[in-house]
């Protein structure tokens, strides 16, 4: 199998995102989004000149744009509420929890620009708590796609399902994975690469990075097990079950190591399975930086993981 | 009088553009657009109004400036380091790795930054605590928060307005930045803020309305003593104000310039 790092081209996940609208958009007229003065940020350019009024920009106020949607939900809309994922679970949270997951109205909740992808504006701008937020909204359902073709199954399972969805979407161009016979399962892990020594269990963009980590330390004699864990809510206990067999456990997530996927993974085994766990992410706040200083400086590269997965593989050891 | 502060305000508000343009160019990251109708209105406050002491820039008696349209990031630093906050080779490092100035301003960071801002509808209700605890110590000390336009589409902003009106604080100044585009689009497009003046007047603020680019107008009403109410000054701005292909240009508010843009903007920046 070729590897999707060295031979796909990159693609920006908000390009199937928005694809992916304008398809469902034709054939649904129930669904509209709202947005917070992003339409450009969101791509809904051409959304919002093919469907003028089923584009509802309520300008800087994401606690209304999150109420709102909440309220064309009521309304029988099925409204995509799409704005930098830092102000759309931040500045809304209680309106998440309350409005939408509470309530349990039929919104989908469509963070852009999530994790570090405005890296030099800081960590206002960074959204990186959002997973430790929202995971315990237990009946949202949290959605990190790991690349252009997992993000267009998403919205578009999103869009069929009847509750409220979370998907976290970047702007960091991403290259396809490559997996023969690919199969969208929410709540599901996706077997990136086979292995039994150690298990590395990321989301989003750090996926493709996991995948090069164990094309690395097969190079020195270790099978490293990858998951694409997309769906941090629910948790697929079952994967994370079979990940402890391998005695040693590494979490990659772009975001937080406390709450995020990390976290998640570290209280499921803390409590039912015992097994190191090395988590790969960012400490707290972050000093200012581009995007490539901050990734390499917390490990996030295929190097930094392979060297996390040595480390949980070394506590296993002992 | 016989010292006119306004050449001095006008040769830093044009140094200020320069300086802050070339921050931008040189980190290809920004918000140019919202620097540049900011730019007469802070330095008239930090070369007119203000009263601080850059070498105790925590002295408690200070006048507070709160930047709440913390994406004008480059228009804040350039006039901290003229107002002699920081040296001014620190501009030279904006949004690079480990900089003390980040694309936000972050007080832990700079001298000078009262509070860090970035995420619009912050600056006011941190304004106002300010206030409140100038009042209940009886402090003189004045309060002046800027915003954005489209930033008052924030809710949070009214909360604290009806506060400061609530408890007359009568030592707080709000100044919108009326440039009357936001991030994509016109403010009276995207979701009506007019007739602001009114809309202060009900939450019981004293309201100015004043041309932003006009020193001389800004110094006037700024530096007015405090009167029994909040005030709030709605400085009439051109987003991008002095660079012709970007005054008015929503695509300016994060666009970067290119190196003939750069060179074309030095010229008419003089
Ligand atoms: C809570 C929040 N939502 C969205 C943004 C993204 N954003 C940054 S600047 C901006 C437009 C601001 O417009 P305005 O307040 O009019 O500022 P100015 O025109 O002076 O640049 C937006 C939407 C943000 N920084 N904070
Ligand atoms: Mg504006």
């Amino acid at each position: 199998m070729a590897h999707a790092v060295e031979t796909a081209g990159l693609y920006d996940c908000r390009d199937a995102w928005v694809k992916t609208m304008m398809a469902l958009a034709e054939v649904d007229d129930r669904i509209v989004t709202v947005v917070n003065d992003s339409i450009g940020s969101s791509k809904l350019g051409a959304f919002q000149a093919r469907f003028p009024d089923r584009t509802i920009n309520v300008g800087i106020a994401e606690q209304c744009m999150v109420g709102v949607g909440a309220g064309l939900a009521n309304g029988g809309r099925i409204p995509f509420v799409s704005a930098a994922s830092c102000f759309l679970t931040g500045r809304a949270l209680e309106q998440v929890k309350a409005d939408v997951a509470y309530a349990d109205f039929n919104v989908k909740l469509i963070g852009q620009s999530s994790g570090i992808a405005y890296a030099e504006l800081g960590p206002t701008h960074h959204s990186i708590e959002d997973f430790a937020w929202l995971r315990p909204l237990t009946n949202l359902t949290v959605i990190c796609p790991a690349d252009a073709w997992e993000t267009a199954e998403a919205v578009t399972w999103a869009a069929a399902h009847e509750g409220p969805v979370y998907i976290r979407l970047s702007r960091m161009p991403v290259p396809l994975l490559d997996i023969p016979n690919r199969v969208f399962r929410p709540g599901k892990a996706e077997t990136v690469r086979e292995g039994q020594d150690v298990a590395i269990l990321a989301c989003g963009t750090t996926v493709h990075l996991a995948a090069a980590a164990a094309d690395l330390l097969k190079a020195v004699g270790i099978a490293a097990r990858v998951l694409n864990f997309s769906t941090i809510n629910p948790l697929d206990e079952a994967a994370i079950d079979a990940a402890a067999e391998t005695g040693a456990i590494v979490t990659v997530e772009e975001a937080g190591i406390r709450g995020g996927l990390g976290g998640a993974v570290a209280e499921y085994t803390a409590s039912n399975r015992p097994v190191p766990v090395e988590r790969v992410g960012f400490p707290g706040f972050l000093p200012t930086g581009s995007l490539e200083y901050l990734f390499k400086e917390h490990g996030l590269t295929a190097e930094g993981i392979a060297a996390a997965a040595r480390r949980s593989m070394m506590r296993a050891a002992r | 009088m016989t010292n006119d502060p306004i050449p001095n305000i006008k040769a830093k508000a044009l140094w200020m553009r320069r300086r802050s343009f070339q921050m931008v160019y040189e980190a290809q990251l920004g918000h140019p657009g919202g620097d540049f109708s900011a730019t007469d209105i802070l330095a008239t406050l930090y070369f007119g109004v203000l009263n601080f002491d850059p070498a105790q820039p925590n002295w408690p008696e200070r006048d507070r400036f709160i930047m709440s349209k913390g994406h004008a990031s480059g228009s804040l630093y350039t006039v901290l380091s003229a107002a002699g906050y920081f040296p001014e080779d620190w501009l030279s490092t904006y949004m690079g790795n480990k900089s003390r100035l980040n694309g936000h301003p972050n007080r832990n960071y700079l001298p000078g930054v009262e509070t860090n801002t970035g995420p619009l509808g912050h600056g006011m209700p941190v304004a106002v605590g300010i206030a409140i605890a100038g009042q209940i110590t009886g402090a003189t000390y004045r309060t002046f928060v800027l915003t954005g336009d489209g930033e008052l589409q924030e809710g949070s902003n009214w909360e604290a307005a009806s506060v400061a009106g609530h408890r007359k604080l009568n030592h707080l100044t709000l100044i919108v930045d009326r440039n009357r585009l936001q991030q994509g689009a016109g403010t009276e497009e995207t979701n009506t803020l007019d007739p602001l003046d009114d809309r202060f007047r009900a939450f019981g603020f004293e309201v100015f309305m004043v041309d932003g680019h006009d020193h001389a107008a800004l110094l006037a009403v700024l530096s007015a003593p405090p009167g029994e109410k909040p005030r709030a000054v709605i400085a009439n701005t051109t987003k991008g104000k002095g660079v012709s292909f970007m005054e008015h240009q929503a695509k300016w508010h994060h666009g970067v310039p290119n190196a003939a843009q750069f060179a074309q903007a030095m010229e008419e920046l003089v």
